[in-house]
């Protein structure tokens, strides 16, 4: 049976920063283009949410057995980020969800898993990339989310069959991180080039003697890895030094780490013609290769939000102060107002499909949309009488707005809109990814997956308002 | 079934209030005994003389034991109520009832609210634990959705708008600067509200009430026993109350240019009292001024104005001090104060005054020689769409 890509969808976050702005602040470092940056209110789990529901917009897709949570900056320690994933997608009991956290190379091990099991697996990878302030990290490295669903043919159309893969693992310190830093170390580069290296020669042989295909046959080499200098030798050492590279997205948004593999080639895929030969080479603690070939299902499918477009749309206006602040590293006076309280464990289990998968409640006589759920009727007072109307895909109209100067914010001020959903249904909601000139009556909106706060530990995660661009 | 009222059944024969503002200086329980006691020598009565006691506070104590102690009570029942800013109103109400009942011959209603020991800008409500759903949006910002959407449907251009905030935010500054128990005793140039920092919205800072601490009490007895207590005691002609269903936050039939609990209670207010024409019936009004935007609405829906028109009755100096229905002509809770417990007995001590043309003679309102006998508090507690609303009306003369 054909296996393979049956979807996939990516975030890139709406903010950027101009790296030259970091050089404009320090006196040094920086550079040219922008990296993508997670707004104030998005992390792993949230990213990974959004490109998710940009795959799950794609297709037809089935509910899988399995969603595989990857990233190296996962929110939670000890509870399973995959969750919140889950419970957004609104999946039944019966799916299973894991993280797969820690090291870059966990994507490479979801997307493993599920291309070795029968049933269909959605993989989300993610990260939210930091690094000290000057530092190449810092600038060189960006923030997103991607996701692909692999299947089989009677899942949904496969639209690019894996033909293969080939993995190499060898000990040595090229790039760690010890648990609460929020940058990393590196050992020299040329090091670590020397070990990459043979390890993507290994490799390459190894696939190519396997899958029966030559260098020749590669249409299109995606490479990813956070060690930029193996990264730009890796197609040679492959032997598919001829054959075109993909895009590596890193002028624009940066290596997005977790997420950069799956990112670039959703991007590639977001063009590809049937039957294209694609080689993704990960270099992470080791090398591994993959080989898919794009199916005559590639022209039917339509990607809900092409990466492409995402890097278009970003917002480059970001300054480095709020950089710095949203990522922690800038600690600013807060207003005089109460500390956050993080939600209790009971209410959010009790409304999980609201507070996760905004799930409103609609009265079957009146037809009025209750957001949140209610079990007596706002519009004639029928009492449990309700079925549950999923509300996150829901465009909506601002109806009225207010900018709120005294709230607490990570990134003050808040802007708040009522508004009406099509079709119906009211809610108050804060408006994200937005400026205060950006908000006027009439606005359209879209909802987003967001961590509204961090208390206690505790991640917030709720939906946020958002301009439809 | 209906609601009949308890018109010139019950009157305030006595009335007591503190300074509102920054009490440092001054716990909950002084200002207790300081607006206590000077609501029994207002009356000429003994703290044993009263049977029962009504005690309002959103979150500056507990149970009737926050004023029997300070107060040394001899053991009489203490009911303590909470209705968001309708508080100090809602002890009033109960209070009434307990003397209309026949069960008490004389009770206290006291409201009283210690808010500047939080060290917190604005107010500090109390939040239950919750699934961490509701959307994080202070009490400034809440009101403020009125303006934009109140310009929106009556064609009011956004700098009008401002100009209408600005005025009322001006005249409840010029009333209080005519109030010695004011917060803010500051008449301000319409230029300085204009151009104050934001704080939500179109909001400046002086189009936001004061944060302040303070108490106030009324006594109250039968009507028919009033005169053994008081030359001239106020009766209570209307007392109605509406807590809705929050229906705006989730209907978007809801347009944020109107309290639909205002409109309900105040139309109940008025029935019971036999008020058919408000803006000339009543002298004088004590609304629930939170923030600028609250008055502008509150008039059309306490039916001062017409549905659309307030904002022009505004700028036309009708309710202003020497206008034609003045309007928080204490200063409201913009330049008095809103010690939130506190505030409904406030705005009834003010009926008190003027009516019996015991104001301050900068203040004292024309009307009430015009012989308008009549007067109008009304509070909201929470925010538009889903608030509760109580309103009052009580007069000099039965009948």
């Amino acid at each position: 049976m054909t296996r393979g890509i049956i979807g996939y969808g990516a975030h890139v976050p709406y903010y950027r920063l101009q790296r030259s702005a970091i050089g404009a602040a320090l006196g040094a470092g920086g550079g040219k283009g922008t990296r993508a940056v997670a707004s104030y209110d998005e992390d792993a789990t949230s990213m990974s949410v959004e490109a998710a529901r940009a795959a799950l917009r794609s297709f037809d897709a089935p509910t899988p057995a399995a969603v595989y949570f990857t990233s190296s900056t996962p929110p939670y320690l000890d509870k399973t980020n995959a969750n919140a994933i889950h419970a957004a997608l609104n999946y039944p009991s019966d799916v299973t969800a894991v993280d797969m956290a820690g090291s870059i190379r966990s994507t490479v091990g979801a997307v493993t898993a599920a291309l070795h099991d029968r049933r269909p697996v959605l993989v989300t990878a993610a990260d939210v990339r930091t690094g000290r302030p000057g530092s190449s990290d810092e600038a060189q490295l960006g923030d997103a989310g991607a996701a692909v669903m692999i299947g089989s043919d009677d899942d949904a159309p496969v639209i690019a069959e894996w033909i293969g893969s080939a993995s190499a693992t060898r000990e040595f310190l090229d790039r760690w991180r010890a648990p609460g830093w929020n940058y990393s170390r590196v050992w020299e580069e040329r090091f670590g080039e020397s070990v990459y290296k043979p390890l993507v020669a290994e490799v390459a042989t190894k696939i190519f003697k396997d899958t029966e295909l030559s260098a020749a046959d590669v249409d299109k080499v995606v490479v990813s890895g956070l060690h930029a200098r193996s990264v730009r030798s890796a197609a040679g050492a492959a032997g598919v030094g001829a054959a075109p590279m993909a895009e590596d997205l890193t002028q624009a948004i940066g290596m997005t780490g977790s997420a950069h593999s799956l990112l670039a080639l959703a991007n590639v895929l977001d063009t590809a013609q049937p039957h294209e030969t694609i080689m993704l080479i990960t270099l992470a603690d080791g090398c591994d290769v993959s080989i898919f070939q794009t199916t005559d299902a590639i022209a039917d499918y339509t990607a809900a939000n092409p990466v492409a477009a995402q890097i278009a749309e970003g917002n480059d206006g970001l300054d480095y102060a709020t950089f710095l602040t949203w990522r922690g590293f800038l600690d600013r006076e807060p207003p005089r107002r109460p500390d956050p309280i993080p939600p209790a464990g009971p209410p959010s289990e009790r409304n999980v499909e609201w507070k996760f998968a905004l799930i409103g409640s609609r009265d079957r006589s009146t037809g009025a949309v209750h957001l949140p759920p209610q079990r007596v009727s706002v519009k004639g007072g029928a009492v449990d009488d309700m079925e549950m109307v999923p509300m996150a895909d829901v465009e909506a109209t601002v109806a009225t707005y207010t900018i709120d100067r005294l709230a607490f914010s990570p990134s003050p001020p808040t802007i708040a809109v009522v508004i009406d959903f099509d079709g119906g249904g009211r809610f108050t909601s804060e408006l994200t990814d937005a400026d205060p000139d950006d908000v006027a009556i009439g606005l359209r909106v879209r909802m987003t997956f967001r961590n509204t706060l961090t208390a206690d530990g505790v991640q917030n995660y709720f939906w946020k308002a958002t301009p439809i661009r | 079934m209906g609601s009949h009222g308890i018109k010139d059944q019950v009157a305030i024969v006595g009335m007591g209030c503190t300074e509102f503002g920054e009490h440092f200086d001054r716990s909950i329980e002084d200002m207790i005994i300081e607006a206590a006691h000077a609501a029994y020598d207002s009356a000429g009565i003994e703290q044993d003389d009263v049977d029962a006691f009504w005690f309002g506070t959103l979150g500056s104590g507990t149970s009737g034991l926050t004023i029997s102690k300070p107060l040394k009570i001899d053991y009489k029942p203490v009911t303590r109520v909470e209705n968001m800013c309708a508080t100090g109103s809602e002890a009033f109400r109960n209070a009434a009832y307990a003397v209309a009942s026949g069960a008490f011959d004389m009770v206290v209603a006291i409201g009283a609210e210690k808010l500047k020991d939080n060290g917190m800008s604005g107010l500090v409500g109390a939040q239950l634990p919750d699934d961490g759903t509701k959307t994080n949006i202070t009490a400034p910002a809440s009101f403020s959705l009125l303006a934009p959407a109140y310009g929106e449907k009556y064609g009011v251009d956004r700098d009008t708008m401002k100009e209408v905030m600005t005025r009322i935010a001006w005249k409840n500054h010029f009333n209080g600067a005519r109030n010695p128990r004011a917060q803010f005793q500051k008449e301000v140039s319409t230029e300085t509200i204009c151009n104050a920092p934001l704080v939500a919205g179109d909001l400046g800072i002086f189009d936001c009430s004061g944060v302040s601490d303070g108490a106030a009490a009324a006594v109250l007895v039968r009507a028919e026993d009033a005169h053994k207590y008081c030359d001239n005691p106020l009766y209570v002609k209307a007392l109605a109350f509406t807590s809705g269903p929050g229906a705006g936050p989730l209907d978007s039939d809801y347009d944020y240019t109107t309290f639909n609990e205002v409109s309900r209670c105040a139309q109940d207010a008025y029935e019971q009292a036999g008020v058919t024409d408000p803006r000339a019936e009543i002298a004088m009004a004590e609304v629930h001024d939170c923030f600028t935007p609250t008055e502008l609405v509150l008039m059309e829906d306490l039916q001062f104005s017409k549905r659309g028109e307030g904002w022009e009755d505004v700028l036309a100096a009708t309710f202003d001090l020497d206008g034609e229905l003045p309007v928080n002509p204490d200063g409201g809770l913009k330049s008095f104060g809103h010690p939130i417990g506190a505030s409904g007995l406030r705005m009834l001590f003010e009926c008190w005054l003027q009516l019996r043309k015991e104001a301050p003679e900068d203040r004292q309102i024309l009307s009430v020689d015009k012989g308008k006998t009549l007067a109008m508090t009304h509070n909201l507690g929470g925010r538009p769409g889903e608030c509760v609303s109580f309103a009052a009306i009580v007069g000099s003369e039965l009948g």
